[in-house]
């Protein structure tokens, strides 16, 4: 068991002709993943990595019976590919895509929303982030998939190079990983926090939870609430830009200080009164997972 | 994307949203021709720079305001020719003040009540928010930390806009009747649409507000752009003012890297946005202080890693300079070749540590410790944050 996805997801990757659609097609491929094709308007026919090309994405959830998608098209035709994969009936989404407006996002989500309460199943992960792998199953997105390794922990991240960071300290403590969903950076996203917290604590392969959050928002505060009320896996929780200055966007779209809310301390606060283990450090996370564990 | 108040107030005119009547002058003579052409008897002159505050800051080494009402040409004049020039400190600026290149002379106007409104997009709704309060000119986080039932907000549709029903709500809240509910009306449904219409990622007017005669105006005007919708926006890009930007962070962007200057004297070149913050949290945690904030990204390559040592080390301030990379499609042999070739093409004079992970680790670890290049090696996140605090401190 794992969350998402496993090794009967039917992958493919919209902007696959592109140069870092193909390269990681590639690695997901290497992986072991299930790539049936790739969707490249005016491409279709043709073929890459000897899967074949589609013009639309429709075409290639018939021909294919692909059921997940990861996107690398640019950033002003990235609301529209989202769009397209949930039109044609894919059931899990990861938006690669760093840079794509907030309005865009505004729009996708209220339609994702509504074809959710009209009872279709669709999820999407992102954008601005490194996709969702189930070790030694299936690997949609662009993280190395060598650090990862099979095992009970559930990871969910708002971060990249970060949730690598975390992977590393838990395959090096022995601590395999039954699924790692990177959320993304941006403050409007698809899946969030208390989504994969939701999915963890359902998951028979799962028996506990790494969270990384950053500074930004109330996301964290939120999933602390959650975890309190409805989750009964151990969690520990890491926290990132307990330094950064207020008013100052650290990279993420998402990761700001504003109006004096989404501070580091305040989500941290809310995470120790969920009764959830903390990383001090970010050399500590494998660590506070393990502490989590002995409670 | 920031820009200027008179940039703002344009945009408002153009969608037809009520701004006092104003002129841009560059120097004393066209600030007192501009009070001379508005006619009246009473005039506003406003520092132009793009950090708020400035009616309570000041010209450095002068008690010359950044906002003040004037009374003849003469006057404006002179208000404007203490500005011009000048570094204007205020709460948002940092010690160093920010020059003033322009000032705004704006007719006075019949002011009845002050209020406040603002526009973000809100991440619990997923949609774009307005919120209104009765306490104009204020502090708005101070209102929103201590009386938060004062601020009252309508989130929206992106493409429905706001509906009329909520803008008669939020009239009634603000407490205005008649004549001015029709204004307010009219002048909330034209900005939420400017907002939508030009992704703004913050428009904010405080004060708003409402005349003798009962009609809303913006008395000032504050506007952010989404950089990552400005492609579709030509005409707006034009209106980014760069000597309001930080050098630095200017250049930064010029080279696709993301970077914010802070206090400390520890420059940090890491790779993702969450683990260059962690970087920075775990330097301080080791009694570090951080120069800055700097992802260079996922796929950075050696021109990128170069122009990053260049920032960091035109930061004087720096004395110690941490790499922090955690390979994943970036392959580590890359970023040890770009550490070295940039590490000889800038001419490094502070310790350098560098702490690699992730794939092809160890021939990266390999060609860096051949390379006889002076690099202080670490193996792990506390490593790296104990050799470069203890680096800093012995160079400093």
């Amino acid at each position: 068991m794992s969350i998402l996805v496993d090794k009967n997801t039917r992958l493919i990757c919209q902007g696959i002709t592109g140069k870092a659609g193909e390269f990681h097609s590639r690695n997901c491929l290497e992986y072991g993943t299930q790539l049936v094709g790739g969707v490249t308007p005016g491409k279709g026919g043709q073929t890459v990595l000897d899967r074949p090309i589609f013009d639309t994405v429709e075409e290639a959830v018939q021909q294919q019976g692909a059921n997940a998608t990861m996107i690398f098209v640019p950033p002003p035709f990235t609301a529209d590919a989202i769009l397209e994969a949930a039109d044609a009936g894919i059931e899990i989404i990861c938006a690669i895509t760093e840079g794509v407006p907030v309005l865009d996002m505004v729009r996708v989500k209220r339609e994702l929303d509504a074809r959710v309460a009209a009872g279709q199943k669709v999820r999407l992960v992102g954008p601005n982030c490194p996709g969702v792998i189930t070790p030694e199953e299936c690997k949609i997105g662009i993280m190395p998939g060598y650090i990862h390794k099979k095992g009970p922990i559930g990871l969910v991240s708002r971060s990249g190079t970060l949730t690598y960071e975390g992977v590393w300290q838990l395959t090096s403590l022995g601590l395999g990983q039954s699924t790692c969903v990177g959320i993304g950076g941006d403050p409007i996203n698809g899946t969030n926090f208390i989504d994969c917290l939701e999915l963890f604590q359902a998951d028979g392969a799962t028996e506990a939870i790494l969270m990384m959050g950053e500074i930004g928002g109330t996301a964290e505060e939120e999933a602390a609430a959650y975890i309190k009320q409805h989750v009964t896996k151990p969690v520990a929780a890491f926290i990132a830009g307990r330094t950064a200055p207020p008013g100052k966007r650290m990279g993420h779209a998402g990761a700001i200080i504003s109006g004096g809310k989404g501070t580091a301390d305040d989500k941290i606060a809310a995470l120790q009164d969920a009764g959830i283990e903390i990383a001090e450090s970010p050399a500590d996370m494998g660590a506070a997972l393990k502490r989590a564990l002995k409670r | 994307m920031k820009i200027h108040e008179y940039q703002a107030k344009q945009l408002f005119r153009e969608a037809g949203i009520p701004v006092p009547e104003g002129i841009v002058a560059h120097s004393a003579e066209e600030a007192a021709a501009a009070f001379r052409q508005l006619g009246g008897s009473l005039a506003v002159v406003k520092a132009q720079i793009h950090a708020g505050g400035r009616g309570k800051g000041s010209i450095k080494g002068t008690e010359q305001r950044g906002v003040e009402l004037v009374r003849s040409a003469e006057d404006a004049a002179r208000v404007a020719g203490a500005l011009l020039g000048g570094d204007l400190v205020t709460i948002q600026t940092g010690p160093g003040g920010q020059t003033v290149n322009k000032v705004l002379v704006e007719a006075g106007c019949d002011i009845a009540r002050e209020l406040y409104l603002g526009i973000v997009v809100d991440r619990g709704f997923g949609k774009p928010v307005l919120m209104v309060s009765t306490e104009g000119g204020m502090d708005i986080e101070k209102v929103a930390a201590e009386t938060p039932e004062l601020i009252h907000t309508a989130p929206f549709d992106a493409d429905a806009g706001l509906q009329p029903y909520q803008c008669r709500t939020l009239a009634k809240k603000l407490g205005l009747e008649g004549a001015a509910v029709r204004s307010a009306t009219k002048f909330m449904t034209a900005i939420c649409k400017l907002f939508v219409e030009t992704d703004c990622s913050l428009a904010e007017i405080n004060p708003l507000v409402v005349t003798g005669a009962g009609e809303l105006m913006a008395l000032d005007a504050k506007i952010n752009f989404d950089e990552n919708a400005l492609f579709r926006h030509p005409a707006l890009i034009e209106l980014r003012d760069k000597a309001e930007e930080d050098p630095n962070e200017l250049r930064a962007g010029e080279a696709g890297l993301s970077y914010v200057q802070l206090e400390g004297n520890i420059g940090c070149l890491v790779n993702g946005a969450g683990l260059a913050m962690s970087t920075m949290d775990i330097v301080k945690l080791h009694g570090g202080q951080p120069a800055n904030f700097l992802d260079v990204g996922g796929g950075a390559n050696k021109d990128q890693v170069t122009e990053a040592f260049r920032i960091l080390l035109g930061d004087k301030n720096v004395k110690a300079v941490l790499v922090n990379i955690f390979g994943g499609i970036m392959q580590c042999t890359t970023i040890a070749n770009a550490v070295l070739a940039a590490y000889k093409e800038v001419g490094f004079n502070v310790p350098l540590v560098v702490r690699l992970e992730g794939t092809e680790v160890e021939e990266g670890r390999k060609i860096l410790a051949e390379s006889g290049v002076d690099i202080i090696s670490a193996e792990g996140l506390t490593d790296a944050a104990q050799k470069v605090v203890a680096a800093a401190i012995a160079a400093a």
